[in-house]
């Protein structure tokens, strides 16, 4: 798989302590939502180290989009998120990927569970969307500071409903005490299993874990759950 | 010829004399996989080996517990870049489970309860290079890390040493397992950095 040169033309700050960091890549050979890249970065003493980042959104000609949340001690991420500004360049290889991928000709009805930063490949599917394909997105937050795409889920397309999950400080006159994506969510905000939807489950090992086995439990055919774990911890 | 990255030092180095290329060393212990956890009770689990001519030999929970066990202490890399020392492992080696089994092929495919399959050469899985291990640090293994039993083939990237297996098929031809047919690299050795097809 070949490297290819990217030029940052745009950053963008989601969160205080997540930013949308967009690049020019002129040998980009196109993408599906849901797959990745793999960063290289190098220190001037030939150093140099690699990360898989999900693509934000569907290709805007050469354009590709990431979005970066910070790990405070972590050694590529506080790069990306502090220091990287319009005009820098770096190395990556991709599209990487074909298992956690929705594409636009798919017709099932799209149900998504986002944890913290794996919105990202979610949000890729969302923005690749064209057709009246119904999609459903659940999107589990500490609080509402550490939402990404505020704007744009606020107003989300006709087709595409949104439900957030607050795990620690709700909004003032949220109506349920913080709590983690449950059952009754799923059954009231998701789709039932008789619809055999597609199921993206995206965010730490926990969150995954627990989301998909709630999946399960209510009945949806494990083949049709897909996961990606990304964020702090592992288990 | 490696582009700078402005302002990005890094780390301070290790030595990293059992690092492979473009991996970094981790702690944690991170999951990866395609879908639900598979829970699998030990009352139901098989391991089951089928040859090239369909003949099939099955170990059960029991059965398993009563052959010899080894204690493998080994380094872990995962393709997302993570690389993880001296894990130490129970389990059984497959020279033990492969001992009486008649066959000419030269590919396994190995496959997993919940669908998961990938595929090796049989030279790999022999000669203390292998074992369908079921206890991790000193415990039984959780399901999220494979349990009850996982195959355990360090030499290569993790996405080979399948969780909660259940049994190999012997193949006179190659072919794809899961990884392997969207993209990953049909040997996946990490210390030549084979991580995409064509590395
Ligand atoms: C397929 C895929 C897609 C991804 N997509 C995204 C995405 O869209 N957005 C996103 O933000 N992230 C994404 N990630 C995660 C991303 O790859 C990085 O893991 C993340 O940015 C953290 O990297 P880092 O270098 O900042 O932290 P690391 O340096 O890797 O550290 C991570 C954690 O491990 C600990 N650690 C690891 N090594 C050491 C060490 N040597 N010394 C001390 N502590 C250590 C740190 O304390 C820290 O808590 C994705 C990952 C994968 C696999």
């Amino acid at each position: 798989m070949a490297w290819h040169v990217a030029t940052v033309v745009a950053v963008r700050d989601e969160t205080p302590v997540a930013r949308t960091i967009v690049l020019d890549v002129p040998s980009w050979p196109g993408h599906l939502a849901g797959q990745h890249v793999d960063l290289r970065l190098t220190a001037e003493d030939g150093y140099s180290t690699q990360r898989g980042y999900s693509l934000a959104a569907p290709a805007n000609g050469h354009r590709i989009e990431l979005t970066v949340q910070r790990v405070e001690d972590g050694e590529v991420s506080p790069h990306l998120t502090r220091v990287v500004e319009v005009g820098d360049v770096f190395e990556l290889r991709g599209p990487i990927g074909g298992w956690f991928v929705w594409r636009p000709e798919d017709t099932a009805p799209v149900l998504l569970l986002a944890g913290g930063s794996g919105i990202v490949p979610l949000m890729a599917m969302i923005r690749a969307r064209r057709s009246p394909v119904p999609f459903r997105l659940l999107y589990s937050v500490r609080r509402p500071a550490d939402r990404f795409y505020v704007d744009e889920l606020r107003n989300p397309p006709p087709g595409v409903d949104v439900t957030y999950v607050y795990t620690r400080n709700p909004p003032e006159d949220w109506p349920r005490p913080p709590e983690r994506l449950n059952a009754t969510d799923l059954a009231t905000a998701g789709w039932p299993a008789d619809l055999t939807p597609d199921c993206f489950v995206c965010g730490p090992t926990g969150f995954v874990e627990a989301a998909a086995d709630l999946l399960v439990g209510l009945g949806h055919d494990p083949s049709r759950i897909r996961t990606e774990r990304f964020g702090t911890g592992g288990d | 010829m490696a582009i700078v990255s402005r302002g990005f030092r890094g780390r301070p180095r290790e030595d990293g004399a059992a690092l492979p290329p473009g991996q970094y060393r981790t702690e944690d212990f991170p999951v990866l996989s395609t879908g639900p956890t598979p829970r699998v009770s030990t009352d139901r689990w098989k391991f089951t080996v089928t040859t090239e001519v369909g003949v099939e030999h099955t170990w059960t929970w029991r059965d398993l517990l009563a052959l010899p066990h080894e204690k493998p202490r080994v380094d872990l890399h995962c393709v997302t870049r993570w690389s993880k020392f001296g894990t130490t492992w129970q389990g059984v080696s497959l020279d033990v489970l492969l001992d009486g089994v008649e066959t000419t092929a030269d590919h396994a495919m190995v496959h997993s309860y919940g669908g998961y399959t990938t595929n090796l050469p049989l030279l790999d899985l022999l000669d203390g290079q292998a074992w369908i291990v079921r206890r991790y640090d000193g415990a039984d293994l959780t399901p999220e890390h494979g349990g009850p039993a996982r195959l355990l083939v360090p030499h290569l990237y993790l996405w080979k040493s399948a969780k909660w297996v259940r049994g190999i098929r012997l193949m006179r031809e190659d072919a794809p397992g899961f990884w392997e047919a969207v993209g990953y690299h049909g040997y996946g050795d990490p210390w030549r950095e084979q991580r995409y097809q064509g590395d």
